[in-house]
C-alpha cells in the first residue's frame, strides 16, 4: 500500500526519536576516540587483552549454545506436549529472570566453593587432596549465566510455536516424517525469528554482565573496560573498549540478520489446538527435566534467600522499605509502558513501509542493552549534563530564569535512561509478533477504509497482545533489577529495591541484601503468571 | 506525542505539581502520559517529608556519597537533630559519582563528596572537584598523614589491611611482613582477594611508594605463585576459604574479620599485625570533601567538622568496626580486642598518585 508524504514522514517520528534518544550516550562514547588512550591500550594489549577475548569469545558461545538448548527444548515442551506438572512449570520456567544475576552466582560459589557443603562433603567422601571442579571457571560461568538467561529464549520460542497453530505439524505428520523431523524442519524454522531474538538479547546481556563476572572474579571485555575506568581513573579508555564491545554487536547482530536472509513468517490467526500427551517414562522425563531448571535457576537461590533472611532478621522492613517498593514499581511502570509504546510504533512503522529487514536506524535504537550498564548510564549522564549546561540553562538565562539542572537528577532522565537502555528488550518480542501476522490483515481493513492507526488499534493490538504483554513484564522486570543508571541518575530519595541491593552487596553484607533481592523476586511473581496465563487464554 | 508527554512532565516538575492532563482528548496514550505524570508527581510532591519551618529557614547539605545509605543516615540524622540542618544524600560507586560531579560543573547540586579510599579521594583533588578548607577543628581533629596537604579532603575513619592466619595451622611467630609471605615457605597456603578491588591496589601502591617498583613487583610475583586457589571476589570469601582449609593466610580488612567473628565466635581465625619493626600495619582511610562548587560552603564544612568530631567519630567507627581519624576518640570494645598496633604513616594519598602504576604491576605478574 501506498502512504501519503505526509504519513510517511509522521511515521518515521518513532523512529528518529528513538534513534535520537540512542545517540545521545553512543556519541559520548564515540567521542572518546577524540583522544585516543594510548599507554592504557599499550598496556592492555601487553598483558591481558588476548585473554579477555579469549574469555569473551568463549562466553558467549557457551552461553548463546546453552540458553538455545535450554530455551528452545523447554519452550517446545511446554508448549507441545502435555505432561504431569505442565501447568505450574509453564510459567515458573519464566521465573529465574526474576533473581537477579549476582544472587544465582553467589549460590553457585556458595555451594560449589572448596568451602561450601559440597566441597566439604566431597573431601570426607574422597579425602581432602581430591581434585573438586572449582565453579569459577570458564565452564561454570557459562552455567550461571545460561540458567540466568535462558528464560528469554523460552519466552519468545514459547509464545512463536503457540502461534504456530498444529496443522502444519500434523500435515508433516501425515507426509512421513516423525515427531523430531517435523519439529526440526517444521516448526523450528518457522520459530526462528523468535529465537533468534531471545539469544541475541540474552547474548547481549553476557556482554554487559558485570554481577556474574565480578562475584566469579572472571576477567571479561567488560572487566577490563571496569579496569580502566576504577583502577587507571581513565574514563575515556573504558569508553573507547565500550565502543568496541558495540562494534561486536553490531557485527553480530549483522550476521544474525545476513543469516535469516529474507525468509518471511507469517502465521493463521490461532486456533484452538490440543496438546501432544506425553506418556510413561517419557512423561516423567519431561517433568524432571522441566523441574530441574526451575530448581536450579530459581528454587535453590530463593532459598538461599529466604536462609539469609531468616539469618539476619528483618530489622530493615520499615515504613522505608515500603516507599522503596513504591520506588521501584513507579519507575518499572512508567518506563515499562512507555518503552513498548515506543517500540510498538517504531515496529509499526517499518512494517509500514513494507521492508522485511531492519534498517540501521532500528538497529542502532536497540544498542543501549549490549553495553555494559555503568558505562550506558555515565554516558547518558554526561549527555543530559550537556543538554543541561548548554542547551537548557543558556535558554533559561535568555527567560530570565536562574540556572539549575533540570535533566540530570530528574525523574524524566531516568525513565528516558531506561528507554534507552531496555528499548531491543521491548522491540524483539514485539516485532517477531508483529512478524507472524499477515499483512493481508491489513490490506483488507485499510481497503475497508480504516485508517493508519485504526488498523493499530483494532487489528494489530488484539492480535499482538501476547507480544506486548511479553515485552511489557521483560521491561518492567529488567528496570526493576537495574542498578548502574537508577544509581546514577535517580532524584534524591528516589532510592529503589536495586539500589538497596546494590548498598548491601558492595559492602559484602550479603545476608542483608537478601531482604530486597527477595522482595524484588516476589514482585515480579504476579506479573509474570498474568503473562502466561493470558498467551495461553487467547 | 511521547515528546509533548516529557514536556509536560519536566514544566510539570518545574512549577511544582501542575496538572498535566486537563484538555488530553486522545485516548490511548492517556495512561502514558498518566504513568509520566504521577512518577513527576511523586518525585515534586511525595518525598519531601515533613518539613517544619526552622528546618525550612536553614541551609540544606547535599552530599554525594560513596558509603552506603546504613553508614551515613544515622550521622547525618544527629546533625540535623543537632543543628536543624537538613542533609539530604545520593548514593553510588565513587567513579560515577565523581564522573557526576565533574559534568555537572557549576551547576552541582552537592556540597560535600564522600567516599571510602585514599586513591579516589586524591583523584576527586586532581580532578579539580574539591575546594580547599581551612579549618582550625578540622587540623586538630585529624592528623596531618590522614588529609590531604592542600586542605582538599579529610579522612573520617581509618581501616587496617592486615594479616589473617588459620591458628589451627599456622603459629603467630611463622609470620613477620607483607613480603615474606611472598617465601617458597607460604607455597600453595595463600589466598588473596582480586587485584580489581582497590583495597589491594591501595596495599600495592603504598608498597611501590616504601620499597620501589621492583622490589615490590617481586613480592607480588611470590605471592601470586604462592595461591593455593584463583583470588576471591571478596574478604569473606577469602576467610572462609582459609577456614575450610584451602589456605592458611590472607590480607583482609579488619571489619570483615569483626563482621564474621561477630557472626561466630569461635572461628579458628586471626588477626596478625605485620611489619612492625618497620613501616607498620597498611592503613586506608574513608574521607570527604567539600565539592568546589558547593552551594552551601560554610554548611557543608560545618557538616564535616561535626563528622570529625567526638560523638560522630565514635558512632563512625563503631557502625562499622573500624578505626576513628580522630586520635583522641578510643576504638570500640571490640576493635580494641585485636590489639594495638603500629601503622604505616605513609601519607595515605601515595594510594591515589601510585594506583595506577599499582594495577599495572599487578597486571603483570598475573595476579588476577
Amino acid at each position: 500500500m501506498k502512504l501519503t508524504l505526509r504519513q510517511q514522514w509522521l511515521w518515521q517520528l518513532p523512529v528518529g526519536l528513538m534513534v535520537g534518544l540512542v545517540l545521545l550516550p553512543v556519541s559520548v562514547i564515540l567521542l572518546s576516540w577524540g583522544d585516543a588512550q594510548t599507554e592504557v591500550w599499550a598496556h592492555l594489549i601487553e598483558t591481558q587483552l588476548g585473554r579477555l577475548l579469549q574469555n569473551t569469545v568463549l562466553l558467549v558461545m557457551g552461553v548463546g549454545l546453552g540458553v538455545t538448548l535450554l530455551g528452545v527444548s523447554l519452550a517446545w515442551l511446554t508448549a507441545v506436549c502435555d505432561f504431569p506438572g505442565r501447568r505450574w512449570l509453564e510459567w515458573s520456567l519464566m521465573l529465574p529472570l526474576a533473581v537477579p544475576t549476582y544472587v544465582v552466582a553467589f549460590v553457585a560459589l556458595g555451594l560449589f566453593s572448596y568451602s561450601g557443603p559440597l566441597g566439604n562433603q566431597w573431601r570426607s567422601w574422597f579425602g581432602a587432596e581430591a581434585w573438586f571442579p572449582d565453579v569459577r571457571h570458564s565452564l561454570g560461568v557459562v552455567l550461571v549465566m545460561t540458567l540466568v538467561l535462558y528464560p528469554y529464549v523460552y519466552m519468545l520460542a514459547r509464545s512463536a510455536f503457540l502461534a504456530q497453530g498444529r496443522e502444519l505439524m500434523d500435515a508433516s505428520r501425515l507426509l512421513g516424517h516423525g515427531p523430531w523431523d517435523s519439529f526440526l524442519r517444521v516448526a523450528l524454522p518457522m520459530a526462528r525469528p523468535a529465537i533468534a531474538a531471545g539469544v541475541a538479547l540474552a547474548l547481549m546481556e553476557t556482554l554487559a554482565d558485570f554481577g556474574a563476572v565480578a562475584v566469579l572474579n572472571f576477567d571479561t571485555f567488560t572487566t577490563a573496560i571496569y579496569k580502566s575506568w576504577f583502577g587507571f581513573f581513565n574514563l575515556g579508555a573504558a569508553a573507547q573498549l565500550a565502543s568496541l564491545l558495540l562494534l561486536f554487536v553490531g557485527l553480530a547482530l549483522l550476521v544474525e540478520q545476513r543469516a535469516r536472509g529474507s525468509a518471511r513468517f507469517h502465521q493463521h490467526p490461532r486456533q484452538e489446538r490440543e496438546s501432544y500427551r506425553l506418556r510413561g517414562w517419557r512423561a516423567w522425563l519431561a517433568t524432571g527435566y522441566c523441574g530441574a531448571v526451575v530448581g536450579l535457576a530459581f528454587v535453590i537461590p530463593v532459598v538461599q534467600l529466604v536462609i539469609w533472611v531468616a539469618d539476619s532478621g528483618v530489622q530493615d522492613l520499615n515504613p522505608r522499605f515500603g516507599r522503596l517498593i513504591g520506588h521501584t514499581f513507579t519507575l518499572g511502570g512508567s518506563a515499562a509502558v512507555l518503552t513498548v509504546v515506543l517500540a510498538l510504533l517504531v515496529a509499526y512503522a517499518q512494517r509500514l513501509n513494507g521492508r522485511h529487514q531492519l534498517s540501521g536506524a532500528e538497529r542502532l535504537a536497540g544498542m543501549g542493552y549490549a553495553l555494559p550498564g555503568s558505562v550506558l548510564a555515565v554516558a547518558i549522564m554526561l549527555a543530559f549534563a550537556f543538554l543541561d549546561r548548554e542547551l537548557i540553562n543558556p535558554l533559561r538565562q535568555s527567560l530570565g530564569l536562574a540556572q539549575t539542572q533540570l535533566l540530570v537528577g530528574s525523574l524524566a532522565a531516568l525513565v528516558l535512561a531506561y528507554i534507552i537502555r531496555f528499548f531491543s528488550v521491548a522491540f524483539g518480542p514485539v516485532h517477531s509478533g508483529l512478524e507472524r501476522i499477515r499483512p493481508s490483515f491489513q490490506e483488507a481493513a485499510l481497503t475497508l477504509g480504516a485508517t493508519q492507526s485504526r488498523v493499530l488499534r483494532q487489528v494489530y493490538l488484539p492480535l499482538l497482545t501476547p507480544g506486548l504483554l511479553t515485552a511489557l513484564l521483560l521491561v518492567l522486570v529488567d528496570v526493576m533489577k537495574e542498578m548502574p543508571a537508577t544509581l546514577l541518575l535517580r532524584p534524591f530519595g528516589w532510592d529503589t529495591l536495586a539500589v538497596r541491593v546494590y548498598e548491601m552487596t558492595s559492602e559484602g553484607e550479603w545476608q542483608r541484601a537478601a531482604l530486597p533481592a527477595l522482595t524484588l523476586v516476589l514482585l515480579s511473581i504476579p506479573p509474570v503468571i498474568v503473562m502466561i496465563r493470558r498467551s495461553r487464554l487467547d | 506525542m511521547f515528546e509533548a508527554g516529557l514536556v509536560a512532565a519536566t514544566s510539570a516538575v518545574q512549577n511544582g505539581c501542575a496538572r498535566v492532563l486537563g484538555g488530553v482528548k486522545v485516548r490511548w496514550y492517556r495512561p502514558l502520559l498518566m504513568a509520566i505524570s504521577v512518577a513527576v508527581g511523586l518525585s515534586g510532591c511525595g518525598d519531601a517529608g515533613p518539613v517544619n519551618k526552622e528546618a525550612f529557614a536553614k541551609p540544606t547539605i547535599t552530599v554525594y556519597s560513596s558509603r552506603k545509605e546504613h553508614l551515613v543516615k544515622p550521622l547525618f540524622e544527629q546533625f540535623t537533630a543537632e543543628t536543624g540542618m537538613p542533609v539530604r544524600y545520593v548514593t553510588d560507586k565513587a567513579g560515577p559519582l565523581m564522573a557526576r560531579l565533574q559534568a555537572e560543573g557549576e551547576t552541582t547540586p552537592a556540597d560535600m563528596l564522600m567516599t571510602v579510599d585514599a586513591g579516589n579521594l586524591w583523584q576527586a583533588s586532581q580532578m579539580g572537584l574539591l575546594q580547599t578548607v581551612n579549618s582550625e577543628t578540622l587540623n586538630s581533629h585529624v592528623p596531618v598523614h590522614l588529609r590531604s596537604a592542600t586542605g582538599d579532603w579529610y579522612a573520617l575513619s581509618v581501616r587496617a589491611r592486615t594479616i589473617v592466619y588459620s591458628t589451627e595451622r599456622v603459629k603467630p611467630a611463622d609470620l613477620s611482613t607483607y613480603e615474606a609471605l611472598a617465601d617458597s615457605d607460604w607455597q600453595g597456603r595463600l589466598c588473596l582477594r582480586t587485584s580489581k578491588k582497590v583495597y589491594n591496589q591501595s596495599l600495592v601502591a603504598t608498597m611501590i611508594q616504601s620499597l620501589g617498583e621492583e622490589k615490590t613487583e617481586q613480592v607480588v610475583r611470590g605471592w601470586v605463585a604462592n595461591l593455593a586457589t584463583a583470588p576471591f571476589s571478596n574478604d569473606t570469601s577469602t576467610m572462609e576459604a582459609i577456614v575450610a582449609g584451602q589456605c592458611d593466610v590472607s590480607i583482609v580488612n579488619t571489619y570483615y574479620y569483626g563482621r564474621l567473628k561477630k557472626a561466630k565466635a569461635d572461628i579458628p581465625l586471626a588477626l596478625f599485625w605485620p611489619n612492625q619493626e618497620d613501616r607498620g600495619v597498611h592503613v586506608n582511610i574513608s574521607g570527604a570533601g567539600i565539592t568546589r562548587h558547593a552551594k552551601q560552603p560554610a554548611a557543608a564544612q560545618q557538616l564535616l567538622e561535626w563528622l570529625s568530631g567526638p560523638q560522630a567519630q565514635r558512632q563512625l567507627a563503631e557502625l562499622n568496626q573500624e578505626y576513628p581519624a580522630n586520635p583522641l576518640i578510643k576504638v570500640s570494645e571490640e576493635v580494641a580486642a585485636w590489639g594495638e598496633f603500629k601503622a604505616d604513616t605513609v601519607n595515605v594519598e601515595a594510594a591515589g598518585s601510585l594506583q595506577a602504576s599499582a594495577v599495572k604491576l599487578m597486571d603483570r605478574a598475573d595476579f588476577r
